[in-house]
């Protein structure tokens, strides 16, 4: 019996929570739990396991969009079910994972994926840009201030060559968000590309009673620039509605998720601001943040090549002068970030000098630096 | 729905990443819809900006969360993506599928909604992207009774939990990250899908300080394997890689000729506590100053291993930059043995939670992470709600003013003093 639209409730299951993991795990995995030995990169996108009882595991990485269509899924499971006893994995950056338990079964699973057009592409292990992880962009959320797949598909073309082998000092994380939310924590990505609004947001007084909670759309802005306002809408009527003070504004977008009358997006206000160095493994270094480069990109579709250049500058600018594990944010601040500037070429503007809350924090406060370019 | 004239989107098909363009239109052939999305997209592209609109509140009787509202603002034009509700399910601990499993989901998908998912969504789950509202019960009933699967969360609920592969395939695994993961998503069903939160809550779980599922910058309460015993050496396995037997970092430097492996540039001068050295061709460590960083290990798999007692640090109240500025989580539990009991609950770790929980439902305010929470009345007020003594390794460093706010019971005497006695001392 399935579903009874006239009798919603009944033999209703809920909270059964996710299948259980176990059943989904290869032979090979199940035997050897717990109990890995270590592991190598034996080429770039496959990498071997070792177990305590000498078991092998080959694992075949591949980059896939995060967008990605139930046709495609299926020939994912086809290609599992041919090599790998029907099993596969994602990882957290998006990339498909295909496990077989011999090294004699690594080839033709590589064939069989080469015979496959462009679909997957092995790769994003080791010294390498993994894939880019992301956010919705235009396919499906209200507030972006770019697109995501479109974006990121431009990017991961031009980088393409750096997916699929070591060249590299260290792994570079590249992600993208669409807006100041980042649904995909961009702020500890070696290099990020960030969706920033530039132009406050728009108040239609038509629409706003009823759509909105005043006190919320107020309370929302971080920086205090929405106030309650009396004002006439079209109809000459005095309405309860709010005014923004565009000089404490953002562009944060805030007030938008809280009141659906207060668009910001914006076609020549709205583009990326490319932020870098950021990390979170503890390796060496502990984790740090993304810092801001370039504080804006204009949005070009369809292939934004401004923001294509810029980070394939900075990722190989970095690649010729890093030494070896350093990730991005290493090799700055131990060149010193006016040395990052001046290597680079990216121009220095005040727009990278903080001035938001705990901006002190990233001021210079010793008569220590490096006399670059930019000294005159 | 007819095909439309996507110029712009025609030059994402080029170049060798693989082109979600060309996926859409190839699912297009099955589910029209895709049509309109992609139609959609175009014009998107051609204005440079999004259309689709704030959402509306939709989703499962029951359930605060779990399903995304999205309806299109040029309906007209695309009726097949009118209403585009994505649907968020619960992925298994660390994503692995068997193909069965897969392609339940791609039928169930195929009948309901779209064809098109993001595998995955930044938080985890595996999000089924585009359907209508009269779909979602219908989707649900199958889901549950069909697939033995359920919903994520959204909104401000705990978030769909997420983990590492931890032990199934990494030899780091300082816990049983999937175990934790699965056993607390199943413990917190309720937490998951009906928001009771002031905001956002979310778990992650790394099995070793690489934090491969970045908890330490998107979690609010981040568990992070650690050990507290020695790191193991095997060195034989030194000799292996000075010698050149074994290729350093397993392999992940293999395409550039970074010259002969040396073992003091590559591994002693970067470790960042200087704490190991070499006797003859002896590695020695001074395990009391490592800070369990992992570079070594991650340097020499074949001959480094965590030690053997081993557990978890917790860390508390990540959060992207919006509003105060991004936070990673603070450092609350230093070590934290992950074991289960006979009733096969986490009790140690549910207690940590708890105890933030209810202090945070308690002085939360509304859309605040507990990470601005802690900011706004301090470390200290957060470490006595934990009830965890203060350590030096919570602090990088010791505060540099003097401000400190005595609570009076602390000061000898009190507070209330007699102003007249004080003046028959000290004249005005
Ligand atoms: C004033 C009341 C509102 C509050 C408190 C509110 C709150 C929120 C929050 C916290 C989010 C973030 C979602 C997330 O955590 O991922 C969100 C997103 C969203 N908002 Fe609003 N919003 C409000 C108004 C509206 C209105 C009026 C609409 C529709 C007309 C709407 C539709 C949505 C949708 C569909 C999402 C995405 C849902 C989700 O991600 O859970 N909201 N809203
Ligand atoms: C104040 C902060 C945030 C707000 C207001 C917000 C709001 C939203 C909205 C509106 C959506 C719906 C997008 C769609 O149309 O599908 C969304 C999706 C999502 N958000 Fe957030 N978000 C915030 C921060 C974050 C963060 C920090 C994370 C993760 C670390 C996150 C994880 C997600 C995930 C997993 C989705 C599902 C879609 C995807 O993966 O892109 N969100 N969020
Ligand atoms: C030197 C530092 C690191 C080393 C040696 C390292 C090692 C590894 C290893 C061995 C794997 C494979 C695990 C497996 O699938 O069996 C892995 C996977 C992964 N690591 Fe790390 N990791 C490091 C740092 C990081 C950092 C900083 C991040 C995130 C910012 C990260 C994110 C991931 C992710 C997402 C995966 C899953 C595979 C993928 O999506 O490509 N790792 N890492
Ligand atoms: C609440 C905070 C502080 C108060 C109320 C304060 C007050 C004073 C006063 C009243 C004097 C003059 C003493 C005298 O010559 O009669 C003084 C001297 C001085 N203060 Fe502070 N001070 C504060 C913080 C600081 C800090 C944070 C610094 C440095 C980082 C500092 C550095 C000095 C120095 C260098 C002198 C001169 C000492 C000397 O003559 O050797 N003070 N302070
Ligand atoms: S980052 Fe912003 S625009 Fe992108 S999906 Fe998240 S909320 Fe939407
Ligand atoms: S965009 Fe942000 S800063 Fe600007 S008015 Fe809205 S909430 Fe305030
Ligand atoms: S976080 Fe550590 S244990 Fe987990 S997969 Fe990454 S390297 Fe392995
Ligand atoms: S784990 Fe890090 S701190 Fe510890 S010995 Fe190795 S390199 Fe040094």
């Amino acid at each position: 019996m399935g579903y009874d639209p006239e009798n919603p409730m009944a033999d209703r299951i809920t909270d059964i929570g996710p299948p259980h993991y176990e059943q989904f795990f290869p032979p090979v995995v199940k035997k050897n739990y717990g109990k890995w030995l270590y592991h190598e990169l034996i080429q770039p996108g496959v990498l071997m396991h070792k177990g305590e009882s000498g078991d092998e595991c080959y694992t075949v990485r591949v980059g896939a969009a995060r967008l990605i269509s139930i046709e495609l899924i299926r020939e994912i499971c086809d290609v599992a079910d041919k090599h790998c006893d029907g099993y596969v994995r994602w990882t957290t950056r998006n990339n498909v994972e295909f496990m077989v338990d011999s090294k004699a079964k690594v080839q033709p699973l590589l064939d069989d994926l080469k015979g496959r057009g462009n679909r997957f592409p092995v790769g994003g292990t080791g010294a390498s840009v993994s894939n880019c992880v992301h956010t919705q962009g235009w396919i499906h959320c209200h507030t972006p201030a770019t697109d995501a797949s479109g974006v990121v598909k431009a990017v991961m073309d031009e980088l393409f060559d750096y997916f699929v082998s070591h060249k590299l000092p260290a792994q570079v994380r590249v992600a993208l968000a669409c807006c100041l939310n980042m649904c995909g924590a961009v702020h500890a990505s070696d290099i990020a590309i960030l969706g920033v609004h530039r132009k406050p947001p728009m108040i239609d007084h038509d629409a706003i009673t009823g759509l909105c909670e005043l006190p919320l759309a107020i309370s929302a802005c971080p920086l205090g620039a929405v106030k309650p306002a009396t004002v006439k809408n079209s109809a000459g009527e005095d309405i309860k509605s709010v005014k923004v003070n565009a000089d404490r504004c953002m562009f944060c977008g805030n007030c938008y998720t809280m009141c659906p009358a207060m668009p910001l997006a914006d076609p020549d206000g709205d583009g990326i601001a490319i932020l870098v160095g950021g990390k979170v493994s503890n390796s060496r270094k502990a984790p740090m943040f993304s810092k801001l480069v370039i504080p804006f990109l204009p949005n070009t579709p369809p292939r934004w090549p401004e923001t294509v250049a810029a980070v394939k500058n900075i990722l190989e600018t970095y690649a010729k002068d890093a030494r070896k594990y350093e990730r991005v944010g290493e090799w700055a601040a131990r060149i010193g970030w006016e040395k990052f500037f001046e290597k680079t070429g990216i121009p220095f503007t005040i727009k990278s000098v903080d001035d938001y809350r705990l901006a002190y924090d990233t001021w210079r406060t010793t008569t220590q630096f490096k006399f670059t370019s930019h000294i005159k | 729905m007819p095909k439309h004239d996507t110029p712009l989107l025609d030059e994402l098909e080029k170049g060798p990443w693989p082109s979600f363009v060309t996926d859409l239109k190839r699912q297009a052939e099955k589910k029209p819809e895709c049509f309109d999305i992609l139609g959609q997209l175009e014009l998107s592209f051609r204005d440079k900006i999004t259309h689709w609109k704030h959402g509306g509140i939709v989703g499962v009787f029951g359930y605060g969360g779990g399903i995304v509202g999205r309806y299109s603002d040029v309906p007209d034009r695309f009726p097949g993506v009118a209403h585009f509700h994505t649907v968020r399910l619960n992925q298994p601990s660390s994503k692995f599928y068997s193909s069965a499993k897969l392609r339940d989901i791609c039928n169930l998908w195929e009948k309901y909604g779209s064809g098109m998912t993001n595998m995955h969504g930044s938080t985890g789950d595996l999000v089924l992207l585009g359907t209508t509202t009269p779909n979602l019960e219908p989707l649900f009933y199958e889901l549950t009774h069909d697939l033995n699967q359920d919903l994520g969360g959204s909104g401000s609920n705990l978030r769909t939990p997420e983990c590492c592969l931890g032990r199934a395939r990494c030899e780091w695994g300082c816990y049983d990250t999937q175990d934790l993961c699965h056993t607390l998503t199943m413990h917190y069903q309720d937490e998951i899908h009906r928001p009771a939160f002031p905001y956002k809550f979310k778990f992650k779980f790394s099995g070793c300080p690489n934090d491969c599922v970045a908890a330490i910058a998107r979690s609010d309460f981040a568990v992070i394997g650690t050990w507290r015993d020695d790191i193991r050496i095997d060195q034989a396995a030194v000799k292996g890689y000075i010698k050149g037997d074994f290729i350093p970092n397993a392999g992940a430097h293999s395409g550039k000729d970074w010259g002969k492996f040396d073992i003091k540039k590559e591994v002693l001068d970067l470790c960042p506590t200087e704490c190991m050295w070499m006797e003859g061709d002896t590695l020695k460590i001074d395990n009391s100053e490592c800070t369990r960083c992992m570079h070594c290990i991650n340097v020499m798999p074949r001959a480094l291993r965590p030690g053997l007692k081993q557990g978890a640090t917790i860390c508390v109240g990540a959060k992207a930059p919006i509003l105060d500025g991004a936070q990673f989580a603070t450092m609350t539990i230093p070590f934290l043995e992950v074991k289960k009991n006979e009733d096969g609950e986490y009790a140690e770790v549910v207690e940590v939670i708890e105890k933030i929980w209810d202090w945070w439902m308690e002085v939360g305010k509304n859309r605040e992470r507990v990470g601005e929470t802690i900011m706004r009345v301090g470390l200290p007020t957060f470490l006595k709600v934990m009830e965890v003594t203060p350590l030096p390794q919570h602090i990088k460093e010791p505060r540099s003013n003097p401000y400190v706010f005595w609570q009076e019971d602390e000061v000898e005497g009190g507070f209330e003093r007699d102003i007249k006695e004080f003046r028959k001392r000290n004249a005005q």
